[in-house]
């Protein structure tokens, strides 16, 4: 089960819950099983940076999860 | 720390492809491009910083000899909310609407209308003969006004976003943000000592010395061509499509060369008034800013009020902190609140924290992203704190930020644990300086403080062309700002296996190359750099397919090693190896000529820290401070091309002292800017700045393939406070705000 | 408005052109002459991108009007290279990567070239105030100020 993190300023979208334990083999499967539990939160998520195991993705939609990832929602990077 | 790697030509520092170009005045940047029958086009701004517009009368202007076409807000489409996309995000509505004011104006020098005219003299009276009339509203000129109860409204459908309970009444306050973690009370219980403090900043523009410029030319079947200077001209046709609502495939950009942005060319601001005006006379228009433009109308950054609270135990070890960050938005929501949250407290272990930051409305330009946006603001906070409790704890101030060093592993205050970082390597680095190590000069101050910045990847696109004779040529989408074209003619020739001196690079315009995103986030030469690398190998790999037809042997058994398909170890073939130019030779027999692709969404941008050392001296009758010698030690990963590396190092170390000595936006009381002009907006020239030493750090990032992290946007982080932690270490006084200009520590000396 | 006709000499060529009185040589050397190298950063004389030589005498061409060319001789970027290839000073400029977007460039090589001419072995201080009139944003100055010494050196020892 992947442990996922929802950032302070997105609990509004989760009913307050911060972190989840999902099962899903990819990022995709990940976004439709948080889809099923919250469902306000896709589009505001699908449009979220995400760090899996410590790598940062700006677009992570096709990334692999393992058993023991943790992924955490966080707000893009924008630079100059 | 990675094994060092022996590369050929990476890490070598060659002249850049582009630079007989650029010291001979042949290279066109953005006001260069001349077209026949081409008239100019000029804005006009509003003279009020908050007013509805009641009317816009064009006739007068539009009657004049040689006035061929003016514009105002009736003539785009209706706004429509929706994502702007691309590097910076946003609400194409308020990008419209920022380009061109529809019900009201935001802004002293926002856009009101626009006109073309035979010369530029002549669209200039035109603007004179527009009536305007409006009905002055009072300005929102700081934090402060915007956030109280009763503060006039810039926008009255405005509703503070992420709040626990969707607020019933509309703000100036455009968004808020949290983050959080452990225990923050207990956390301050368990400290020794606690330190607080309040800072606030100015705007500051990123001062770019070629002012906006563009060139459209739109024929009669609807098909505009753009000439301009921009970080990103497939963002750009993206952006003028939704403002304009045309079709993309209608919209050519072609990147000028461009003569700096750090950030603030990002943002579309004239292009869309000089299509619609060309579409209308059916000539091609140009449209240049004057400089007074640019500091009123485009860019700046954020002015921030920040406050930090810091506890740490008598080992230095930190327990908890907080911060409380106010950006200014300008007129439409968007400052960089998140980066700077996310980043305030990034360098440091740290187990309770907690951050809120805002995005404030204010009646002055809309903000823009400028070089690690969000980031120096708040850490100038953070790493004037460390300072304050370095002394208080009497620890030497690299090793408390030591003691504290984020390292690979440690969960970073925005999320994600780090993968390998150079933080601690950059801290050790500057402990052993020659700078660190000597005397203090007597009677100055010195100075230090860490940067941090995140760095991205987004997409993009290359091919790469072998020539007959075997040189190659590299297409991408990145406007060159600052050598970036030496660097993937240095990734292409160590790919491959030639020399520098075979490989050219050309930026392709939108019709002639994928899309790219950005020039921007220090990603070009990680996200670029990665496409051309794929792109080599694409051309090694059929390469290798050619070599093996032409030799009547089986792919798996021809290798690619400097610069010429082998024989595999083992393989029984009497053949001489097939360099480039052998096989580009021989291409028209073994499938025609070579050429590689690749596309991609660049992930995994490796975070960058510094840290910055200053020894400053200051005048105490005058209170002018001097910069005696600064030096700025940075992870870049790996250097391709260390001599631009050194040269962002030094170039955003400047910009940063600049910002941290003299640079902010004065508005009087009416909203109106004060200094829009380089003599009292005042960015460093060559006397007030000594030579810059600089120490590149190599901890290279595993995603890219040859170690890249990017390295623009750190160097301006660490500066502001490094002066700031100089100035009180030379006077004993903490001066909690900036610019340090000498009337601000002229005070400051006299109050003591 | 009536144009004045202008006789002058731009990089060693005699040029005549026609131009209104408020006009700046900025403007007549880019819209007009088509000599877009020199650049236009600011249009107050506060940032030197468009430093060129009026009779020997650095100015910034969009202080000086048009017609005030009359009868003077003018160099600007695109006069500094011969024939027998580029200038020593652009060549430094180049081998110390002392640019980086390069918009400030031709004013800084023009600066310099003024600079060397007057004074061919000046110390670092020298050259910071003498080029104090150029703004570049970019790079700091610190390759700048390494191209120009080396540039002195060169011109001073030919190698």
């Amino acid at each position: 089960m992947a442990k996922v993190v929802i950032p302070d300023h997105l609990l509004t979208l989760t009913g307050g819950e911060r972190e989840v334990e999902v099962a899903a083999k990819n990022f995709r499967e990940l976004l439709i099983a948080l889809e099923a539990r919250w469902p306000d939160s896709t589009v505001v998520l699908g449009k979220c940076a995400a760090a899996i195991d410590g790598q940062i993705y700006q677009d992570a939609f096709l990334e692999g999860l393992n058993p023991d990832s943790e992924v955490f929602f966080m707000q893009r990077i924008e630079g100059g | 720390m990675a094994e060092a790697v022996d590369y050929k030509v990476i890490g070598t520092s060659p002249v850049r492809p582009d630079g007989v170009d650029k010291v001979t005045g042949r290279a066109q940047y953005g006001a260069d491009m001349n077209l026949p029958n081409m008239i100019y086009g000029k804005v006009l701004r509003s003279p009020h910083a908050h007013a509805r517009i009641k009317s816009v009368d064009l006739s007068k202007a539009l009657a004049m000899p040689g006035v061929y076409a003016a514009v105002s807000g009736a003539d785009f489409p209706q706004a429509q909310h929706g994502e702007i996309g691309g590097e910076g995000g946003g609400d194409v509505a308020d990008l419209a609407k920022n380009i061109m004011a529809r019900d009201k104006v935001l802004y002293h020098g926002h856009a009101v209308a626009a006109v073309a005219a035979r010369s530029v003299q002549l669209a200039e009276a035109a603007l004179e003969a527009i009536d305007v009339s409006y009905e002055p509203l009072p300005p929102v000129l700081d934090l402060d006004a915007a956030m109280a109860v009763d503060a006039t409204l810039l926008d009255e459908n405005c509703f503070t976003k992420n709040l626990p309970e969707k607020p019933d009444k509309p703000s100036n306050i455009a968004a808020v943000m949290q983050l959080a973690r452990g225990d923050v009370e207990a956390g301050f219980a368990d400290a020794d000592v606690i330190v607080e403090g309040e800072y606030r900043i100015p705007m500051a523009h990123q001062g770019y010395i070629e002012p906006h410029a563009c060139t459209a030319s739109v024929n009669e079947g609807g098909q505009a061509t753009v000439w301009c200077c921009t970080q990103g001209h497939f963002e750009f046709r993206a952006m003028a499509s939704k403002v304009l609502n045309m079709n993309i495939a209608d919209l050519k950009f072609i990147a000028s060369e461009i003569g700096g942005g750090f950030g603030g060319k990002t943002v579309l601001y004239l292009e869309p008034l000089a299509i619609l005006l060309s579409q209308k006379s059916h000539r091609p228009v140009k449209m240049t800013m004057t400089r007074e433009e640019v500091f009123r109308a485009t860019g700046p950054t954020s002015g921030t009020h920040c406050k930090v609270k810091v506890g740490a135990k008598k080992d230095g070890t930190l327990t908890a902190a907080t911060a409380w960050l106010a950006y200014e938005a300008g007129a439409f929501a968007g400052a960089p609140m998140g980066p700077g949250a996310m980043s305030i407290f990034a360098p440091y272990r740290l187990d309770n924290f907690h951050i809120e930051a805002l995005d404030v409305l204010v009646n002055k330009p809309k903000v823009a992203a400028y070089r690690a946006p969000g980031a120096p603001q708040s850490m100038h906070a953070m790493e004037c704190a460390l300072d304050d409790l370095a002394r208080e704890l009497g620890m030497d101030p690299i090793d408390l930020r030591m003691k504290n060093a984020a390292e690979e592993g440690t969960q970073a205050p925005y999320g994600p644990k780090f993968p390998a970082i150079g933080f601690k390597a950059c801290l050790e680095a500057a402990k052993q300086h020659p700078h660190y190590t000597r005397p203090i000069p007597e009677g100055a101050g010195r100075g230090v403080a860490a940067g941090f910045w995140f760095n991205v990847g987004m997409q993009s696109s290359a091919e790469v062309h072998i020539n007959e004779n075997g040189t190659v040529t590299v297409v991408e989408g990145n406007p060159d700002i600052g050598g970036s074209r030496a660097s993937m003619c240095l990734m292409a020739a160590e790919t491959l296996g030639v020399t520098y001196e075979q490989v050219r690079t050309l930026i392709g315009d939108t019709e002639s190359t994928g899309f790219s995103n950005v020039t921007g986030g220090s990603r070009t030469t990680f996200a670029t750099g990665m496409a051309v690398v794929q792109a080599c190998e694409d051309i090694i790999a059929q390469c290798k397919a050619r070599a093996a037809a032409t030799w009547g042997v089986d792919e798996d058994q021809v290798e690619w090693e400097d610069g010429q398909a082998v024989p595999a170890p083992g393989v029984n073939a009497d053949v001489k190896p097939l360099s480039l130019a052998d096989i580009a030779a021989n291409a028209a027999r073994t499938g025609g000529p070579l050429l590689g692709r690749a596309s991609l969404n660049a992930q995994g941008a490796g975070a960058s820290f510094a840290v910055n050392i200053a020894d400053v001296k200051v005048d105490r009758d005058t209170g002018k401070v001097d910069v005696l010698s600064y030096t700025a030690i940075q992870d870049a990963g790996k250097a391709i091309h260390p001599a631009y590396v050194e040269g962002q190092m030094q170039g955003g170390a400047a910009q940063g002292i600049g910002w941290a000595l003299n640079e902010e936006y004065i508005f009087n009381t009416d909203g109106v800017m004060e200094n829009a002009g380089f003599l009292d907006y005042r960015i460093p020239v060559a006397s007030d700045l000594p030579m810059i030493d600089t120490q590149i750090i190599e901890v290279p990032n595993p995603s890219h393939p040859y170690g890249v992290r990017g390295v623009g946007e750190t160097p301006i982080v660490a500066p502001l406070a490094v002066i700031a932690n100089a100035v009180r270490a030379a006077t004993g006084l903490r001066i909690n705000d900036l610019p340090f200009s000498p009337p601000r520590v002229l005070e400051a000396l006299d109050n003591a | 408005m009536n144009k004045v006709q202008v006789s002058t000499s731009i990089n060693g060529e005699e040029v005549e052109f026609l131009c209104e009185p408020q006009q700046t040589l900025l403007e007549v050397l880019r819209e007009t002459l088509d000599k877009t190298g020199t650049k236009e950063g600011c249009s107050t004389g506060d940032c030197g991108a468009c430093s060129v030589l009026l009779d020997d005498r650095l100015v910034c061409s969009c202080l000086v009007l048009g017609v005030e060319a009359q009868g003077s001789e003018i160099s600007t970027i695109e006069g500094m290279a011969g024939s027998e290839g580029l200038h020593p000073i652009q060549q430094k400029f180049l081998e110390h990567a002392a640019l980086q977007c390069g918009i400030c460039t031709p004013g800084l090589i023009v600066a310099t070239k003024a600079l060397l001419d007057k004074n061919p072995n000046p110390d670092e201080e020298t050259i910071r105030y003498w080029l104090a009139g150029n703004l570049c944003r970019c790079t700091g100055y610190d390759k700048i100020v390494r191209a120009v010494q080396d540039a002195a050196k060169e011109l001073a020892h030919p190698a």
